[in-house]
């Protein structure tokens, strides 16, 4: 009987600690939000403000109206777009000759790729910077999308599904005279959907987020993305207008938090899988 | 019939073109043309003034203070993340191993802020820490403890950095050691169970050699992306209070525009720890890790 309370004591305990775990990882949000919709009287109250007043959604709006946000907006979307599709445009032919072809050189071009993957933009953004001012291109959004058209991760991952697959299927649609674009198109890409999924989920989350790179890469704000506005706020705004910059996070955090809502299993099965590979 | 042998002699070779030219222009050119500016007192405004120093700018690198004072940030700021994010991870790991809906909850949880932007959770931890109006400082006075300057003394500042990093990539790991941990044969606990074992024995002598290989590489991953720490130091804190928190790629960073040459020798240096750090890795994991 004792060992019972014990147990139930102990188990009660470990529920209350977990949810202390939990409130610790998301409350750092709620207030972003609760600050968002505060005024700036409120923000500097003590004790501090938990819930405002009355919700102030002026902020947003004063938010939007320090930079061009609808520019940095269509950017990010243009770019984290771009990238998602033509990335996949050159990622699976790739993966399928890597993974269905023999061919001379193939280890040593396979081993170009594993070795991309261990170097970082941080080592290479300084020549990079100057290809692209010889291009011409500083002025447009080709500098943050073209670098990552070929993604040496994806290929590397879309690889080792696709090996997966079993010959037979493309031989005997071989037998029946299907092209290899169209092996690629009906047979391939429909048995993978998974990893492609992971892949796309993977490249929105880090690319949407990406912070480093446009930062180097632009020097107009016309070509910047929500992330780069976002941190310019505190420029704008003055840094203790607290109220005005947690709107502007609250406009970037929230769509990929409402993608994270829906599909949070498929996103971190996603980034757990890409961990362990 | 010629025709078609020799197309489909060529047929890969044009399949991984469009990629392997992606890896080339972007990952191995840049590479070599780093190691080449490294060489040069590089002129930005005109680029033929730009003069061949040979290894003056590593001479230079090895000889000036800032250089080490950012490579020592770096290094601290990688240990304390490395070892606190380990440390919590494999804890909350083995806490949350056992399935169940509010265990999936709280592993979703502490994993959300792995998929904001860095920039958003510097500015919302920027603005917890803010030391007059912060909500931690309100805690700390709230339980009787002294508040802290945080971000803006140089002697919290890096602290400061590594309790964020460490706090974002908690969710990551410990799901990755969770997966690991999910992996193992029920069979083996049962076996030690019959013996009669511990429960730390179990951990210690069955548990923790059989995550080793994801450990390990966990801390390949960890290591790696610790050196290359920018965002949070660019966002939060410039690199001060007093350089406090300069890394070495806000070093390099810092110098992007205005020296050139200097920068890119620093980046070379980069590459090579970062490069010697994945060798280490993968001798240590291929000699002392345990496979099934």
């Amino acid at each position: 009987m004792k060992t019972l309370e014990w147990k139930s004591i102990g188990q009660a305990l470990s529920i209350v600690l977990k949810a202390a775990v939990l409130i610790l990882f998301i409350f750092p949000f709620l207030w972003m939000i609760s600050t968002s919709l505060q005024t700036l009287r409120e923000t500097m109250a003590f004790p501090p403000t938990w819930i405002p007043a009355s919700p102030q959604w002026g902020n947003f709006v004063e938010a939007m109206n320090a930079g061009p946000f609808l520019t940095y907006f269509k950017n990010s979307v243009v770019v984290t777009g771009s990238i998602i599709i033509l990335q996949f445009l050159v990622m699976i032919p790739a993966a399928y000759a890597f993974a269905k072809y023999k061919f001379p050189g193939k280890t040593v071009l396979f081993g170009m790729i594993l070795l991309a993957f261990m170097i970082p933009g941080q080592v290479t953004f300084i020549p990079v910077y100057l290809m692209m001012a010889e291009w011409g291109l500083v002025k447009t959004l080709l500098p943050q999308i073209i670098p990552f058209v070929s993604n040496a991760f994806g290929i590397f991952l879309l690889r080792q599904y696709f090996m997966q697959i079993p010959e037979e299927i493309i031989e005997a649609a071989r037998l029946d005279n299907a092209s290899e674009f169209n092996i690629m198109r009906k047979i391939m890409i429909p048995m993978s959907g998974p990893a492609l999924a992971t892949i796309a989920l993977f490249s929105f989350v880090s690319h949407w987020n990406d912070y480093f790179w446009p930062l180097v890469m632009t020097d107009s704000a016309a070509v910047r993305p929500l992330t780069l506005g976002i941190a310019m706020l505190r420029e704008t705004e003055g840094i203790s207008n607290w109220h005005i910059i947690m709107a502007g996070n609250v406009m970037l955090v929230v769509p990929i938090l409402l993608v994270y809502l829906f599909c949070s299993k498929h996103i971190v099965k996603a980034f757990v899988y890409s961990g362990i590979k | 019939m010629d025709k078609k042998r020799i197309w489909e002699g060529f047929r890969p070779y044009v399949l991984i073109a469009p990629a392997m030219a992606g890896i080339f222009l972007f990952v191995m050119y840049p590479v070599g043309y780093l190691i080449y500016l490294s060489l040069f007192k590089y002129n930005l405004l005109n680029k033929d003034k730009s003069r061949f120093v040979g290894l003056d700018n590593f001479t230079q690198i090895l000889g000036r203070g800032d250089f080490y004072k950012a490579l020592w940030n770096t290094t601290i700021y990688t240990a304390g993340v490395v070892v606190l994010t380990m440390l919590l991870s494999l804890l909350f790991a083995v806490w949350l191993n056992k399935k169940g809906r509010f265990n999936s909850i709280v592993q979703a949880g502490i994993f959300t802020p792995h998929v904001v932007s860095i920039v958003s959770i510097s500015l919302v931890w920027l603005w917890l820490m803010e030391p007059n109006q912060g909500l931690l400082n309100y805690v700390l006075k709230l339980v009787g403890l002294p508040p802290s300057d945080w971000l803006q003394s140089s002697k919290t500042a890096l602290m400061s950095i590594i309790i964020v990093s460490v706090w974002q990539a908690i969710g990551y790991y410990t799901l990755i050691i969770v997966a690991a941990l999910q992996s193992i044969s029920p069979s083996i606990y049962e076996a030690a169970a019959l013996d009669n074992a511990s429960k730390f024995k179990v951990f210690y002598k069955i548990t923790l050699p059989m995550i080793s290989p994801q450990l390990f590489f966990i801390l390949i991953i960890m290591t790696i992306g610790s050196f290359k720490v920018f965002d949070t130091v660019q966002v939060m804190t410039g690199g001060g209070p007093n350089n406090a928190t300069t890394t070495l790629v806000y070093y390099i960073y810092g110098f992007r525009t205005t020296n050139i040459g200097y920068a890119s020798a620093t980046g070379v240096l980069l590459m090579a720890v970062i490069g010697l750090l994945t060798f280490v890795y993968f001798r240590l994991l291929a000699k002392k890790v345990h496979y099934q």
